[in-house]
């Protein structure tokens, strides 16, 4: 029997899923706030005015459209490939979160609110939450593991420059599923004047769903420049995987497009074969956290345990709903790229093309460079430069020294 | 099979009194002294026992019971050995309802038939799912059903009509109102604006309704008890095991301590 071809744009449904998983796990504090989110967001989706509004600071504040670019030396050193950046690191603030920031702090202020918070990993979506906050004169509270405070100095530095108030969150682990608990135990604590701007595609119906649209601006646009300069749909799509937000952004105008093979590269940490990574969708299994049913690192008891990743942001130990389904059907896979593979994909994108790379996309430049030998002459790869590596230079020199010093 | 949770507030409800729940963490600090706390709820008259199942992330509690649950994790604490907690304190006890409280993610792991059958066995009386809301109750319908276990669902001030009759037609035992906007062990409630919630809830629903978050001292359950079938106590509780965790008090100290507490309440 023929599997029944699915379009892939018709998810989430009703209440939130993707095919089993997704939805709504929350305390009943939560229940009509979400409801009400979702149906706000709704609304302000078929808004004109919405829609002008959201087009507008793409254009004029984030610095859309981000190029799509012909990185000719690394598709050189991978074998006569095709590798194009999409240029999200271009963007105000240095990474994709801000488009997904604009969009629900319009939603936030079209709601009357006046308060913002937000969790924040890597800084990134903190700063982007912190930025458009300043714009916009709200006030803004961002939570932040303790441990990552110290790993992001330079992006904690500038949320402070730009008015935002930061709250180190020294609970569980102190990292970013902590700062996303102590996040949504404010809004818990202060629903009337208060809006979650969550960072990835994760948390409860509609989070998921809302954050893909609001970064799905990355593959609109990646489309149509490649089917200009290039004339055709590419081979390959590739991002890395936090909880999923950049790499959904790329894939999803995508997914439809069956010629399309989609990867998704996850945090190796220091081996998939040892406790320390955070490869949720390769080594861990569904459960609940956060709001939703998705593939989560977890011991045999159901008890969360930690993620490890040199880089912050992909330092979680769920990820989105919508990758665990898109694994389970087989439409995307799932790789992981290590430490050490991302910080010499980072060194060698620094010198091949001039552009330093956060951590976190240099796990899917990793990704291409471990498997060059499977790529054919003249495939067409498009990868989301995601982010840019300014925020990590002093942690990546720490980690460097520390080699030096073991020779 | 009549529930224990009905019987009780029946009872309670003939002799014309009120009721004091209280809660604590499985295994925090540890197995043994859960097993003399829970001797202690019972020999000072506790109507309930709520029980609570640590997580590693409970979204939906302040810091105390946050240490509490870490603490018990960090002791081993378990399913299985809240079950077995549960199993020996029922050898003693028959009567006292006890209600387990806790996310959904380690209930789901340990098997849903498998958790609600070990309930019956071991005489747990009502489950709390905290991130379980009525849409997504079918997960767990069948087998609250089947093993006859008080689905027990909360309440709270952002609760609109609409959504009260579809949390009241998922419940039974009685109904638990979140007196305050926020997690475990921070606010204060607002005794007038618990009781207008109040009223309006029992215009729909005959269940027992209970009043709990934030619940420290006397005066408040006098004030809630005018008007609500009960109150929950926990945060208050879990705040002597810490102090006994930080060596600031023996064990004998920290038991006499939640025992002169309770008393203190009941007056
Ligand atoms: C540059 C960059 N890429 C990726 C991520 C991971 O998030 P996501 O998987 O949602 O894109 C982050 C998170 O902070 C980031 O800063």
């Amino acid at each position: 029997m023929r599997k029944q071809k699915i379009n892939y744009k018709k998810f989430p449904d009703k209440q939130g899923r993707f095919g089993k998983f997704g939805g709504r796990f929350v305390a009943e504090t939560l229940m009509p706030l979400l409801l009400e989110v979702e149906e706000q967001y709704k609304k302000a989706k078929k808004s004109n005015d919405f829609k002008k509004k959201l087009e507008y600071y793409f254009t004029n504040y984030v610095g859309r459209p981000s190029p799509l670019y012909f990185a000719k030396r690394i598709s050189k050193q991978l074998g006569d490939v095709k590798v194009y950046f999409k240029r999200d690191e271009l963007n105000h603030t240095g990474a994709h979160k801000i488009n997904n920031c604009v969009g629900q702090i319009l939603l936030a202020m079209k709601m009357g609110k006046k308060r913002i918070v937000a969790e924040t990993g890597a800084g990134q979506h903190g700063l982007a939450t912190a930025t458009v906050c300043a714009l916009f004169d709200l006030k803004c509270i961002i939570y932040m593991g303790k441990l990552d405070i110290k790993r992001q100095a330079p992006n904690v530095f500038k949320m402070k420059l730009l008015g935002a108030e930061i709250v180190p969150v020294e609970s569980g682990t102190a990292t970013l599923k902590d700062a996303m608990n102590e996040a949504l135990r404010d809004w818990v604590s202060n629903v009337d004047d208060t809006f979650y701007v969550i960072g990835t595609v994760a948390g409860p119906h509609p989070y998921p769903m809302m954050v893909r649209d609001f970064q799905s601006i990355i593959g609109i646009e990646a489309k149509k420049q490649i089917l200009k300069v290039e004339k055709k749909l590419p081979n390959y799509l590739v991002a890395c995987i936090g909880g999923g937000s950049n790499a959904l952004g790329l894939f999803y105008p995508f997914l439809n497009d069956e010629s399309v093979q989609i990867f998704g590269v996850e945090a190796g940490g220091e081996g998939t074969n040892t406790k320390k990574h955070a490869a949720s969708l390769s080594k861990g299994k569904p459960g609940f956290l956060h709001g939703n049913y998705t593939y989560l690192l977890q011991d045999e008891h159901g008890q969360i345990t930690d993620a490890h990743s040199i880089s912050a942001g992909l330092d979680y130990p769920g990820i989105g709903p919508e990758h665990s389904w898109l694994k389970e059907q087989g439409r995307v896979k799932y790789f992981s790229a290590t430490d050490r593979e991302a910080l010499e994909a980072f060194k060698l994108c620094s010198k091949l093309e001039g552009i330093i790379p956060a951590l976190e996309p240099s796990h899917a430049l990793a990704f291409l460079l471990k498997n060059a030998k499977k790529f054919k002459k003249n495939d067409l790869i498009i990868m989301n430069m995601c982010g840019r590596g300014d925020k990590d230079i002093f942690s990546i020199s720490e980690h460097l020294d520390v080699k030096l010093n073991q020779k | 099979m009549e529930n224990r949770i009905e019987k009780k507030f029946k009872e309670l409800k003939s002799s014309n009194k009120k009721a004091l729940i209280t809660f604590i963490t499985s295994g925090d600090p540890n197995y043994k002294t859960s097993q003399k706390i829970m001797q202690t709820l019972r020999l000072n008259n506790v109507d309930l026992i709520e029980i609570g199942i640590p997580f590693s992330d409970p979204m939906a509690d302040g810091p105390t019971i946050q240490r509490s649950s870490q603490r018990a994790i960090k002791s081993g604490s378990k399913l299985e050995s809240t079950f077995k907690l549960i199993q020996e304190f029922r050898v003693k006890e028959k009567k006292i309802p006890i209600i387990l409280m806790g996310y959904f993610n380690p209930i789901f792991q340990y098997g849903l038939e498998r958790f609600f059958k070990k309930c019956r066995i071991v005489g747990v009386d009502g489950i709390i799912v905290v991130d379980l809301p009525p849409e997504e109750n079918d997960y767990i319908l069948r087998f609250t059903k089947k093993f006859n276990i008080h689905n027990i669902r909360l309440l709270t001030p952002t609760t609109n009509k609409k959504r009260l009759k579809q949390i009241l037609k998922y419940t039974n035992g009685f109904l638990y109102y979140i007196s305050v906007m926020g997690i475990t062990g921070t606010k204060k409630p607002s005794i007038l604006e618990v009781e207008k919630s109040v009223k309006e809830i029992r215009k729909m629903s005959n269940l027992p309704i209970c009043v709990g978050f934030g619940i420290t001292n006397r005066n408040q359950i006098k004030n809630l008890n005018r008007f609500s079938d009960g109150c929950v106590v926990g945060s208050a509780i879990v705040k002597f095991i810490e102090e006994f965790c930080k060596g600031k008090v023996t064990e004998k100290k920290m038991l006499t301590s939640i025992s002169d507490f309770l008393a203190n309440l009941q007056k």
